[in-house]
């Protein structure tokens, strides 16, 4: 914009957070780049392999590639059901919450409830929740007679695992909805009153446009975290049955820690990373554009 | 003891927005700077405060300069258009608060504060809180709060602007006296013609980034230097009229003849766009020497106590005024009298050619 | 053909209002016809936005009926009571285009495809919209947004009346005498009723044919601007109407006179004597300073507002503002001054008092 005097103590102030990042982001990464590089026999060993780990992953052919591919896949399904469920989900209830009056502080409590659960927690809790002999969910699901059982049957496991994601954190679509529908003036309820309009009308033109930026932000948040979701299968169906849940995150850990094939794992993670910062940047494109196109 | 522009700008990126600014403000008289929205008043105010600093020029104050000097470092206080308080605060701790950043003793603030106060008529209302407070007395908090500090420079962007005209009209009235006694130097920023003369004191008229004119401000009301000053001086619009001089004649736009008269008379031949504000265009046919405009009524706005009418004569719209409420329904026919005596003239690069002052002078 | 009738329509906040104080509006009754422009003017507080909101059925009064032509609507909803309104700040649908946004009214109450197209093209040709009519609303400027507000109010045809809630409150200053005079249009080329609700007394009086002034919960005076000028019969329309206001000075009237201190006033016509409260009313214009004649008055300070000059001086200790004349070179410390006797009212309790022609 502007030309700004010179001032070098400005550095000084600075550096320390160049350091921080230096050591939180960019040291890890260049370590996982140069594993990703290189291939080891026993520990300490290491020779250069070029680009063969990532030739190899990104072959279909290839084993690792294979595993990869199909993990990759099913990582994004499992984002896409989420997010198809919870966003509609979210702002549904949100519509219904209460606007004024005593009850909207006790009804954003319990709303914000499940969120406040710590991820293992909701997995230990869902693994006895979905057991069919004493949980409520499978004992009730195996009790109207149907075939669930969520070790051994891939479509009880996938239901289970995105019925833990929608219950855990529809909550934050609500939250963020609720506020944005807050956020619009009275008047326009009123204008849209005296011009006639349905509430589905009202819906389409007014909220939903209204929300747009609030749920930009819902999807990205909930998309890198579905992207990334671990600790809720790994508690509940150990990736299980067969590869069913097997998401991208467990396939990694497997592979780094399980089969110790470092080199893979390392190309992996960065092929992965790639893909989140992909996804962010996406989002923030898009997130500027409405910006620069701004309604108030 | 002033501040100096010397030759002030400022860019961003290809666009100036404030081009070669060069002005003198004076400690002890009112510092108007008049002009509409966005002429950059704002944009001067933040380069004088030091919240911004120049891409060109250099400031003075008091023979220093400070040009790059750090806000902080500045001795500034600053009136915005809206009511900025402290919420949480009570008015005497709002008008106290510079005063506490500068850790002075206990009995010099709470002596400051109340003779601020006394002469803001805050008196009454110290220990309220500024939500409890008419816009009015949020405002004139805010003004204690400027005037209290005794900085070197106050500068007050437009604090009138968001009050109701009566509010307005009370404060306008208030405001010069307490300002008399400060001994800072006063900047006031204002879109009003109507408040930089009651403010009177010096005022520069501010266009697109310049400054086209400054002087006392009575002398730059009755002998505008050019046409961008007398637009910006003048409320409602400046009424215009191009005219070609030949001889004892002038011709206008429409190709209409009239006697060279008035302001015209002893001007050169050549093109003169005639300027003229609404009270010396009136609705009836004062004298024989005054060109007479025949058109029909636009529209009437109607002040209070004024009413402006807006007559479309052909070659443009102008302003007429009359005393008094008196409702002129649009589309009646109406005859323009245009009192040539009054009126100014500007040649064709827009410089004043001759006005009535410079007639009563010569 | 639609009036609208307040029939001692009043509201209080409160439960059970003991006295005056507790209305937010006083009891009121008014006939709002067809086809006239009102405006509801008064500081903020007043009441105004009150009585608005009861006429848009957002607000239930507490006391009294409201009827539509011969229709009680006093309970109906808002959608139920055929208006339409425009607020304070432009309310737009983002997802719409400038065309479909006016003719979203239209739409909804399935008007005829060809019979909207008419109808926008109409409101937009009145306020200039026409050149961004296929544009989508929510790119334009503060000012276009209002344009669209406005004519989204106005496209109904059928409604019994239009309320303006302070409309131009968003608007540059620059553009608002052409907003304002571009309503007056439309108010003459529409039959509609409409009420425009306002803090601001040039926005009022250019608007209006009819104007409420407001003070306190209650309308202190409706009438034409020229009316509120000329003869304000409530001491707040002297004061409010108007820059400055009024003066108004203690006095007591007998026949045609009145003894303001030590000074006789000839007043326009002729009072039966009254001492109590009263206060005698004339306004800066028709108060001039003089070289000698008339009532001598002290000089405290005079402004120059470029087309006039006005005197601050005290009558016998009294504050009192009047009109230099361009004539007057080198105003003194002490002058006299002449008031216009037919524009001296007289008050008494803050009621305008009539005379009887002398």
């Amino acid at each position: 914009m502007m030309d700004k005097p010179w001032n070098n103590k400005a550095w000084f102030f600075i550096l320390p957070v160049l350091v921080l990042v230096l050591f939180s982001s960019v040291l890890p990464v260049m370590t996982v780049v140069n594993y990703s590089l290189q291939d080891s026999m026993g520990v300490n060993n290491f020779f250069w392999n070029g680009d063969a780990w990532f030739r190899d992953l990104l072959d279909p052919g290839t084993e690792i590639g294979a595993r990869f591919a199909d993990a990759l896949l099913r990582t994004f399904a499992f984002s896409f059901a989420a997010l198809a469920v919870e966003i509609p989900l979210g702002i549904a209830i949100a519509l219904c919450l209460p606007r004024r009056g005593w009850a909207v502080g006790i009804s954003l409590v319990i709303t914000a409830l499940p969120m406040l659960i710590p991820w293992n927690v909701v997995g230990t809790m869902w693994q006895i929740f979905a057991r069919q002999d004493i949980g409520l969910f499978g004992a009730a699901l195996t009790g109207i007679g149907l075939p669930y059982n969520v070790t051994q049957d891939s479509v009880s496991a996938w239901v289970t695992i995105v019925v833990i994601d929608v219950w855990h954190w529809t909550p934050l679509v609500i939250l963020l909805s609720y506020a944005g529908l807050r956020a619009i003036p009275d008047a326009y309820y009123q204008a849209a009153r005296i011009d006639g309009a349905s509430r589905w009308a009202v819906f389409v033109n007014i909220e939903l446009p209204k929300l747009q930026k609030v749920l930009v932000i819902a999807v990205l948040l909930r998309f890198m975290q579905t992207f990334m979701i671990y600790t809720e299968p790994v508690v509940v169906t150990g990736g299980g049955p067969g590869s069913a849940t097997t998401f991208l995150s467990i396939d990694l850990v497997k592979i780094a820690i399980g089969q110790v094939d470092v080199g893979s794992a390392a190309a992996m993670s960065l092929v992965y990373y790639i893909i989140i910062l992909t996804a962010c940047w996406i989002f923030f494109t898009v997130m500027t554009q409405l910006e620069r196109r701004g309604d108030s | 003891m002033s501040l100096v522009l010397d030759n002030i700008g400022l860019r961003a990126g290809a666009t100036t927005i404030i081009d070669g600014m060069s002005l003198t403000l004076r400690r002890g008289v009112m510092n108007v700077l008049l002009g509409p929205t966005l002429a950059g008043k704002t944009t001067m105010m933040r380069l004088m405060a030091g919240l911004d600093q120049p891409t060109a020029g250099r400031l003075l104050l008091d023979g220093k300069d400070v040009t790059g000097l750090p806000v902080r470092k500045r001795s500034v206080a600053m009136v915005y258009q809206q009511f900025v308080n402290y919420p949480s605060l009570t008015v005497f701790e709002n008008i106290a608060s510079p005063l506490r950043v500068a850790r002075l003793p206990t009995a010099e603030i709470e002596s400051r504060v109340r003779h601020a106060a006394s002469l803001l008529r805050l008196e009454p209302l110290l220990q309220r809180m500024p939500a409890q407070l008419s816009g009015g007395q949020q405002q004139r908090t805010a003004i204690a709060r400027a005037l209290v500090k005794r900085a070197d420079l106050v500068l007050l962007d437009e604090p009138l602007a968001n009050l109701d005209y009566k509010l307005r009209e009370e404060l306008r009235e208030q405001l010069p006296p307490i300002f008399a006694e400060t001994n800072a130097i006063l900047v006031y920023a204002t879109t009003e013609p109507t408040e930089a003369l009651l403010l009177g004191g010096e005022t520069a008229t501010v266009w697109q980034g310049r400054v086209t004119q400054h002087g006392p401000t009575s002398r730059v009301y009755r002998q505008p230097a050019n046409l961008a000053a007398a637009r910006v001086f003048s409320d409602p619009p400046l009424n215009e009229l191009a005219v070609d001089k030949r001889g004892a004649e002038v011709i206008t736009a429409a190709g209409r003849r009239l006697p060279s008269s008035g302001v015209l008379a002893n001007l050169p031949d050549g093109h003169y766009t005639v300027g003229f504000r609404c009270d010396d265009a009136a609705l009836t046919r004062e004298s024989a020497s005054a060109p007479g405009f025949a058109g029909v009524v636009a529209v009437t706005e109607l002040s209070g106590t004024e009413s402006f009418v807006h007559v479309d004569v052909g070659i443009g719209t102008w302003v007429c005024l009359v005393r008094g409420v008196h409702d002129w329904q649009p589309g009646a026919a109406a005859e323009v009298s245009v009192d040539m005596h009054r009126a100014f003239a500007f040649d064709p690069a827009g410089n004043l050619a001759a006005s009535p002052a410079m007639a009563q002078t010569a | 053909m639609t009036t609208i009738t307040l029939d001692g329509i009043a509201h209080a906040y409160t439960r059970h209002p003991r006295s005056d104080r507790d209305y937010a509006l006083r009891p009121l009754h008014h006939v709002w016809e067809q086809g006239m422009a009102y405006a509801l003017l008064g500081p903020s507080g007043c009441g105004k936005t009150t009585l608005l909101n009861i006429i848009s059925g957002l607000i239930i009064p507490s006391e009294g009926r409201l009827l539509f032509g011969e229709r009680d609507v006093t309970r109906l909803p808002t959608e139920q009571r055929n208006i339409a309104q425009v607020f304070q700040f432009p309310v737009i649908y983002d997802t719409m285009t400038v065309a479909e946004n006016l003719a979203f009214p239209l739409r909804n109450r399935k008007m005829a495809k060809p019979a909207i197209a008419a109808r926008v093209a109409e409101i937009a040709a009145m306020l200039e919209l026409t050149p961004d009519l296929n544009r989508r609303a929510r790119g334009l400027t503060a000012d276009a947004k209002q344009k669209i507000s406005l004519g989204r109010g106005l496209v109904r045809s059928d409604v019994s009346a239009v309320l303006f809630d302070e409309p131009l409150t968003v608007i540059d200053p620059a553009l608002k005498w052409e907003l304002r005079s571009k309503l007056k249009a439309v108010h003459r080329a529409l039959d509609l009723l409409m009420i425009y609700v306002t803090h601001d007394q040039t926005e009022a009086l250019t608007f209006a044919d009819r104007v409420v002034v407001m003070n306190e919960g209650q309308a202190v005076q409706i009438g034409t601007p020229e009316e509120l000028f000329e003869r304000p019969d409530h001491t707040f329309v002297g004061y409010f109407i108007g820059s400055p206001g009024m003066n108004f000075l203690p006095a007591a009237v007998d026949g045609q006179y009145a003894r303001v201190g030590g000074s006789r006033i000839l007043l326009g016509a002729s009072y039966p004597a009254l001492t109590d409260a009263v206060r005698i009313g004339v306004r800066p214009d028709f108060v001039t300073l003089t070289a000698g004649n008339g009532p001598k008055v002290q000089v405290r300070r005079v402004d120059d507002f470029g087309r006039k000059r006005l005197a601050h001086v005290t009558l016998d200790g009294l504050a009192l503002v009047a009109t230099v004349p361009d004539s007057m070179d080198g105003i003194g410390t002490e002058t006299g001054v002449t008031f216009d006797p037919a524009h001296v009212l007289v008050y008494q309790n803050e009621i305008r008092v009539e005379g009887t022609p002398a």
